[in-house]
């Protein structure tokens, strides 16, 4: 079905540099995800004439702290209030900053936890 | 008189049918920044896939949304089927693409219904919704449900539709062709409503681009990006290009869509005359393991799928970017310079859907 993807990783102190040359190549954002596992898991995802690639960066769960890629791409805030209201981590500079406001969880931080521990059908 | 005041707009408000926040900083009446908030009914739903077998959670991500719930099932069952190497019957990524068909007119039909309700043309909404009716009574025939079709499984499909009835369906769209084309005629030549929807909200195509923008919001102005054009389901076979509008307003975000319905009506024929015999499931043993993005074309626009696992029955994570929240920047970008009466019907033409952003 889907065309041929990249997954690259990278390094944090060279994601924005990175995520510039992308956007100077022509490449929209579509979107930034996240997963936790033993650390957090973000990936960047860019397409250009439906093809698509991402980066990975890994995070530390302590102190997870990352830069900001809405200077390059402003849609970019969204995702990233939407990160730190799931997971807890912090982003600086973020171009339109929600500080922890753009969900309205009942939970601080859902995401935040390895939930893969917790298997099978309790909580239903 | 120059000074500001912030407006409060929503969550609940007469036109929204889902909760949608904004904060509208307006200079008299016209509105100078704006700045939306959700998050009121976030469900937490992807954290599921840590606590459903993987083949289960596909009744899930069918009630992510209410209007293009078997687009999302297909899109997750891809999304194994991509990882665990699945390759389904050719019969049944017919069917899928037949039911993906049926829900883009049944949403555009509801969206052309909101938007008219919106700026105070009742007859006109209920006469829309009169047609999309139809549309929902041949989805009830063939899937038994109206809203959550429960028709996509991991491997192919549930259940077929026979051949006599799939020309039916065609002879029936045929039919309703006429219907559609007299109520959207209304939409593209009444002067009422050309008042509302020309010039206002406009995106450019740069900005489009630029901000991530997705399906008919994008394509209104000038963009021809629709990721049915991968070839997924039965695509790789139906001839079709992608409906584009250049002037980026509201007005052509309605053209854009009511195209579409034609241009589906159209992709289902094609589909009813290519359909192959044979089975329309395979057998699923085993686990996924691996990591992959899928995407595809909702009514709304391009929605991503992300699913990592590692070979247990539970996933690792589900990620699910919508084309709701993709098009939240551009609708942040459209606002500043319209007048507040004009707030609904922008905020309708992005055809947000707020149970697919929270899901």
């Amino acid at each position: 079905m889907s065309r041929e993807q990249k997954m690259i990783n990278i390094e944090k102190d060279i994601l924005v540099s990175r995520i510039a040359e992308l956007r100077d190549s022509g490449y929209r954002l579509a979107q930034i995800g996240c997963t936790t596992l033993e650390d957090f898991e973000l990936t960047y995802s860019f397409d250009r004439d439906y093809r698509f690639m991402s980066l990975k960066l890994i995070v530390p769960r302590e102190g997870a702290e990352i830069p900001t890629i809405s200077g390059i791409y402003w849609n970019a805030f969204i995702y990233e209030n939407e990160i730190h209201d799931l997971f807890g981590i912090k982003i600086k500079n973020i171009a339109v900053d929600y500080k922890g406001n753009f969900y309205h969880t009942a939970v601080k931080f859902p995401f935040g936890r390895d939930n893969t521990g917790r298997k099978g059908e309790e909580g239903q | 008189m120059s000074g500001r005041t912030t407006i409060p707009f929503g969550p609940q408000h007469p036109v929204f049918p889902e909760p949608l926040h904004l904060d509208l900083v307006m200079e008299d009446e016209v509105i100078v920044e704006a700045l939306p908030s959700i998050g009121f009914v976030h469900r937490g739903l992807e954290g599921l896939v840590n606590r459903k077998d993987f083949l289960d959670f596909v009744y899930i991500a069918e009630r992510i949304c209410g209007i293009c719930s078997f687009i999302h099932g297909m899109t997750y069952c891809m999304a194994i089927e991509e990882i665990m190497k699945i390759e389904i019957p050719p019969r049944a990524n017919y069917l899928r693409t037949v039911w993906s068909e049926l829900s883009r007119i049944h949403s555009h039909l509801m969206w052309l219904g909101f938007t008219s309700d919106a700026f105070g043309f009742e007859n006109l909404f209920m006469n829309t919704w009169r047609i999309r009716e139809k549309i929902l009574d041949i989805i009830e025939a063939t899937t038994g449900g109206r809203v959550i079709f429960g028709s996509c499984k991991v491997g192919g499909v549930r259940r077929d539709i026979d051949n006599a009835t799939l020309v039916d369906i065609v002879r029936k769209l045929e039919d309703y062709t006429q219907d559609i084309e007299e109520i959207t005629n209304i939409f593209l030549k009444d002067s009422s409503v050309k008042h509302r929807l020309i010039g206002t909200g406009v995106l450019t195509k740069e900005e489009a681009y630029a901000l991530g923008a997705a399906g008919p919001t994008l394509r209104a102005s000038g963009v021809a990006q629709d990721m049915r054009k991968l070839g997924y389901a039965a695509f790789k076979d139906i001839v079709f290009e992608p409906v584009i509008e250049q002037d980026g307003d509201s007005y052509a975000r309605c053209k854009v869509r009511i195209r579409e319905i034609f241009c589906s009506i159209d992709m289902i024929g094609q589909a009813v005359r290519k359909i192959p015999k044979g089975p329309v499931e395979v057998k699923v043993t085993g686990a996924p393991s691996g990591e992959i993005f899928v995407r595809t074309e909702q009514p709304r626009g391009e929605v991503i799928y992300y699913a990592k696992a590692n070979g247990e029955r539970f996933l690792q994570r589900l990620r699910v970017r919508t084309p709701t929240f993709a098009n939240i920047p551009a609708l942040v970008k459209i606002l500043p310079g319209c007048e507040l009466a004009d707030v609904p019907v922008l905020v309708l033409t992005i055809d947000p859907c707020i149970s697919c952003a929270e899901r």
